[in-house]
């Protein structure tokens, strides 16, 4: 693993520029991502997290163009300096799969279970990289063996269901991978899997990223995954980012009451049980209905009057920033 | 054990499954739950965690008597549940309730939050007078964190954990002894976990209940358990007190479960590279012979591939199923 403090000067190879996602509902208009910005540089690896709700998968549909029909999105985002948003499908195409890779939660929804496993996987080879079947099919056993699964050329000819719950989502990561992607984008890719099982995953993924330099953005609501993997963090709440900083940061010195909550709701093994399970008051906000101000304020525990103000961006020498009228040099 | 409420004896569940063949299907017997043992007390609190697959929804169905036992008994205040007849059965039920994993699945989007708490009332006491219901109605509401006014809207109104807070109002309705809650958090954001995991700790100190809390994560059960069972394809590899668990487990498994908890810490997440555990479950239709452990075990001897460890106690209230118990040291090391 490459050292926190070791900082990448290439040129980003994303940058989200003032992101806006709005959908149309029959109760309205609601707003899931508002004025979203980041960047990402070769071989980084971004968390965005927060519960759910609060826009984080959006933010990557929106990216990928897969919104649903009733979405909209505003904004730039530049992928190697391609504006995403601009782009065709037909364009977007060129670019999904091959440079840009996704891993959904589900591995049982997005494998289709009336294709064998090598069917599915060849498929994508043959198209993005112009290989023949054969090529594509030692290409793919290749892909299983490096995520650690026995026997691949046998395995390769099953169907879905023949696997685990673990061995998919490591299919899954193999299919995401075939390609050699600049940028991996994984939504909540260990939710559904028991924790032995996350840990191997999530081992697997800190290796890949070593072995081939690969970005990587992780979508999830769970600090516990987000510290061995990343470094740096971006935390949603209610379709905005609210803080931004490395792990280190994050974890160590976080500045908004929100992130601060979230950690402390985290149960660890590693502190004395007496400590207590500490849990954040209240609901996430209807996105129908958002508060002025503050969004996180009637949750808050250090809500004041100044909140009913929309607080301002801070930020640090250190490129940790927060939204947060608290936490600045006093 | 004083108090016992509820008493498992050798406990199996088996399954019939069809595989292959159209007209002649090969009949294979999958062993969900395979000799569990436990007791618990009134107002004590068993966690059981294990991963998807160990047995653990069949064992809290077969606890409630929503499934028959192939082998074995639960005995509810020292009655064999299997041998009462389904009105005596029905009687029983009021006592034993359950919370289910995905809150919004347990409810009925088409009928009120009222009509969902007060649904057990009715079915209990169908002459129960309409006040009587809506003032026990608002009590729990109000006892589970709710705001007694919601009792006209709808399920699709209310968030994950809220509707968590009704499916536990539903299941307290009847003042019942034992809830089985069935991953009642694994499908709510961390920071609603929290709330809903201290919500049945205060509730249960209030109405001294006894619960059963499963769940797939040790760290999630930890806060509110007395005693922790750990599951493996269908058998209970350990059943420790909370404070022995957590420092010192007994079985190879536990430990493996315990390290693969992820830290919210990086320097100490870095650090973790290996949770011991290689490899997948099993198959439960074709468990490893002798301990079904041995095939992830980092401590596997000959003995654990031919001879099935028996559930013993090891010191005090700590029960233990494996071979090498006395000689593993597995204590958790400050991180």
């Amino acid at each position: 693993m490459k050292p926190a403090n070791m900082e990448n000067t290439a040129a980003p190879l994303l940058e989200v520029k003032d992101l806006d996602v709005g959908f149309d509902t029959p109760e309205g208009k609601v707003h899931a991502v508002n004025c979203l910005n980041f960047s990402l540089k070769a071989g980084d690896a971004l968390a965005i997290v927060g519960e759910s709700g609060s826009g984080k998968t959006q933010t990557v549909m929106a990216i990928m163009g897969l919104l649903s029909e009733n979405g909209e999105a505003r904004g730039e985002a530049r992928f190697k300096g391609q504006d995403l948003m601009k782009m065709s499908t037909a364009q977007l195409n060129t670019h999904r799969g091959k440079e840009i890779a996704m891993i959904f939660q589900d591995p049982m929804t997005s494998l289709n279970p009336y294709l064998r496993i090598d069917k599915q996987m060849i498929e994508v080879v043959m198209h993005h990289q112009g290989l023949n079947k054969s090529e594509a099919r030692a290409h793919a056993v290749e892909m299983l063996r490096a995520v650690r699964i026995p026997d691949p050329e046998r395995r390769i000819r099953q169907y879905p269901h023949e696997f685990s719950g673990g061995m998919r989502q490591r299919v899954m990561v193999a299919m995401g991978l075939l390609c050699e992607p600049d940028l991996l984008i994984a939504d909540e890719p260990t939710t559904a899997l028991d924790v032995t099982v996350q840990a191997q995953i999530s081992h697997l993924m800190s290796a890949l990223r070593e072995n081939s330099n690969t970005a990587i953005i992780l979508i999830t609501h769970d600090l516990g995954v987000v510290a061995g993997l990343c470094d740096r963090v971006l935390v949603m709440y209610a379709g905005e980012a609210v803080e931004c900083g490395s792990v280190e940061q994050i974890y160590y010195e976080p500045k908004h009451p929100y992130t601060q909550g979230l950690l402390a709701s985290v149960p660890r093994l590693d502190q004395p049980e007496e400590t207590g399970l500490n849990s954040i008051p209240g609901n996430p906000p209807n996105l129908l209905a958002l508060p002025k101000g503050c969004k996180f304020r009637d949750r808050c525990p250090k809500a004041h009057d100044a909140c009913k103000e929309k607080p301002p961006m801070q930020l640090d020498e250190q490129r940790h920033a927060w939204r947060c009228f608290l936490g600045g040099a006093a | 054990m004083k108090d016992r409420v509820l008493r498992v004896q050798d406990l199996a569940v088996h399954y019939k499954v069809r595989e292959g063949g159209l007209l002649k299907p090969r009949v294979q017997e999958l062993k969900a739950v395979d000799g569990v043992s436990f007791d618990l007390g009134a107002g004590e609190t068993l966690g059981i965690v294990g991963e998807s697959g160990c047995g653990k929804s069949t064992l809290a169905r077969a606890l409630l008597a929503l499934l028959k036992p192939s082998r074995g008994r639960v005995l509810w205040l020292g009655e064999d549940l299997a041998k009462l007849s389904d009105e005596d059965l029905r009687k029983k039920r009021q006592d034993l309730q359950i919370v289910f994993q995905d809150p919004l699945a347990a409810l009925d989007p088409r009928m009120t939050v009222r009509d969902i708490i007060a649904e057990p009332l009715w079915t209990f006491f169908p002459k129960i007078a309409r006040v009587q219901v809506d003032e026990r109605v608002r009590g729990v509401m109000k006892m589970v964190g709710l705001l007694p006014n919601q009792v006209n809207r709808y399920p699709h109104e209310f968030s994950g954990g809220q509707c968590q807070r009704i499916g536990i109002a539903r299941a307290l309705v009847l003042n019942p002894k034992l809830v089985i809650c069935d991953e009642p958090v694994s499908a709510l954001d961390v920071s609603i976990q929290a709330q809903i995991i201290n919500l049945l700790k205060s509730l249960q100190k209030k109405l001294n209940l006894s619960l059963v809390f499963i769940a797939h994560d040790l760290s999630v059960v930890r806060h509110i358990s007395d005693r922790v069972m750990v599951m493996y394809l269908g058998r209970a590899m350990e059943i420790s007190s909370r404070n022995n668990l957590y420092k010192k487990p007994l079985h190879p498994y536990t430990s493996a479960l315990i390290k693969a908890v992820p830290v919210p810490d990086p320097r100490i997440a870095r650090a973790v590279t290996d949770t011991g555990l290689t490899g997948d479950m099993p198959s439960p239709l074709n468990p490893p012979a002798g301990c079904v452990f041995h095939s992830r075990c980092p401590y596997s001897v000959k003995r654990c591939q031919l001879e099935v460890p028996a559930l013993r106690r090891l010191e005090n209230e700590d029960w233990v199923a494996c071979h090498r118990a006395e000689e593993l040291d597995l204590t958790i090391k400050p991180r």
